[in-house]
């Protein structure tokens, strides 16, 4: 199977990948560039899991081929906190123990930053319904609910 | 993920090029078509990635309102014009699976995504979808299944925009290899009688291009509800899409779709028969009883009739209301 080239931005930097056309976007940032914050859940669109922002749209990376990526700008969980430390979402998320396992929580973490940028004081139902596209198995939503809308009023 | 040959069409001629042979599918958001790639579901050898033909993208005002097939659920919900004119369509848009898969699943995919009748999305089944001799369904678990139109496949049609789409009156515009056509979106999808393999009339070398939607008219009230177990991802067990044609509180004429009850969206004019010349707030009960007439349930899923008839119900006091207005 002959390889393509693929030349996108990730978290900022320029970065260039060879790669398969059967290979997900999850399958080549994780196993081939190293980003395995964002990770594997289903693998099939029902847990968010993957979230990352793919020209500034929130999308599952299991559900786009790899070659997808061309030309575009790509935001990991890697790329959620500044250079000067954590985003607040995350300090908010461990302020309000927002995790257990953490296996959701970089999905969690950048779909929570992708609806704070389109919507930046959300109520509740807002934030549960945005939220809905990612699955949690430990905590029951609530520490996750009140971490984005506590975040939501500290960027603010 | 199954190996197969990407191809990146640059114009209509050569998507219809690419898929003559029947060996090839359109790749669209992606969001069907990959699961089924690595689940080796029904899977294409071709894959054909339409997302550079510009000319499939976005909502165009005309005297009606004509969608291209790439727009996404995210951007139907969020149309200001379908969602004052047409809400049908943006609540149907809106309540399709999360956040994430509306930013990627097109309106187009939505209408020819694949069953998901689960001995059709599971290898362990070769069933009569896949080109097997049984319908696992019948005597299996049958709990999600048809109640109307079955046999002898009884998957139902996943699609939360057909109904909504086929109640406000929408058309198709097609291309294939000799051209264009236009076909009522009525008339698009197919039952297992007909086909048992193809869920629509699309020829092998065809795709759609244009989703049309008629002028909307002042007198026109429309809402889409929707049931699942869960609030939000799931796909529906039963919904309902209703525009009627009012006269003040009266009803002159309209269109009734069902979802997630029949192989195909099913339209039950009989129910809109009953509300013809009614105060519609006077002919709810009886509209509601034609819909589910002639329903045929099988072991599992006899509580789909009382749940169409009224999740019917809840929709017609709903446009009787005029609360479909307020959005």
């Amino acid at each position: 199977m002959s390889k393509i080239h693929i030349s996108c931005t990730i978290n900022g930097e320029p970065q260039e990948f060879l790669c398969e056309a059967r290979q997900s976007l999850l399958e080549v940032l994780r196993e081939d560039l190293g980003f395995t914050g964002t990770k594997e859940g289903c693998n099939d669109g029902n847990c968010g899991a993957c979230s990352i922002t793919l020209d500034g749209v929130l999308v599952d990376s299991c559900l786009v081929l790899a070659v997808e990526a061309e030309g575009k700008q790509i935001v990991t969980v890697e790329g959620v906190a500044g250079p000067d430390g954590l985003h607040p979402l995350q300090q908010k998320f461990l302020e309000h123990a927002g995790l257990q396992c953490g296996i959701c929580t970089p999905g969690f973490l950048v779909a929570s930053k992708a609806l704070l940028e389109a919507n930046p004081n959300p109520t509740e139902h807002e934030v549960r319904h945005w939220l809905a596209g990612n699955l949690c198995r430990c905590t029951g939503y609530d520490k996750i609910v009140r971490a984005v809308l506590d975040a939501a009023g500290q960027e603010n | 993920m199954v190996p197969f040959d990407l191809v990146s069409p640059r114009n209509l001629r050569d998507v219809a090029e690419s898929l003559a042979d029947g060996r090839g599918e359109i790749l669209a958001g992606g969001t069907d078509l990959l699961d089924r790639l690595k689940e080796r579901i029904d899977p294409p050898a071709r894959v054909v990635n339409i997302k550079s033909l510009k000319e499939l993208y976005g909502i165009t005002e005309d005297s009606g309102l004509s969608l291209g097939p790439l727009t996404t659920m995210t951007e139907v919900a969020g149309n200001d014009r379908v969602r004052h004119q047409y809400p049908a369509l943006a609540e149907a848009a809106l309540s399709v699976a999360t956040p994430q898969l509306r930013n990627m699943a097109t309106l187009g995919g939505n209408l020819c995504q694949r069953p998901r009748c689960w001995y059709f999305r599971s290898n362990d089944y070769p069933c009569l979808k896949k080109g097997g001799s049984v319908c696992y369904a019948v005597t299996g678990r049958n709990k999600y299944h048809a109640i109307f139109g079955g046999g002898p496949s009884y998957i139902v049609h996943p699609s939360d925009t057909a109904p909504a789409l086929i109640a406000l009156g929408a058309q198709l515009e097609i291309h294939g290899a000799t051209g264009k056509r236009m076909l009522p979106l009525h008339d698009f999808f197919q039952g297992p009688r007909e086909n048992l393999l193809h869920e629509n009339r699309l020829q092998r070398d065809e795709l759609i291009t244009r989703v049309q939607l008629p002028p909307a008219k002042e007198s026109t009230r429309s809402t889409f509800l929707k049931f699942r177990e869960k609030q939000s991802l799931d796909f529906a067990i039963s919904s309902v899409a209703v525009a009627l044609d009012m006269d003040g509180d009266t009803v002159r004429d309209g269109r009734i779709v069902l979802g997630g009850v029949a192989p195909v969206p099913w339209s039950v004019p009989a129910a809109v028969q009953q509300l013809q010349g009614r105060r519609l707030g006077s002919a709810i009960d009886d509209a509601a009883e034609a819909a589910v007439e002639g329903a045929r349930p099988l072991d599992e899923n006899g509580f789909k009739v009382t749940l169409t008839r009224n999740l019917l119900r809840r929709a017609l006091q709903q446009l009787a209301q005029g609360k479909a207005d307020a959005r």
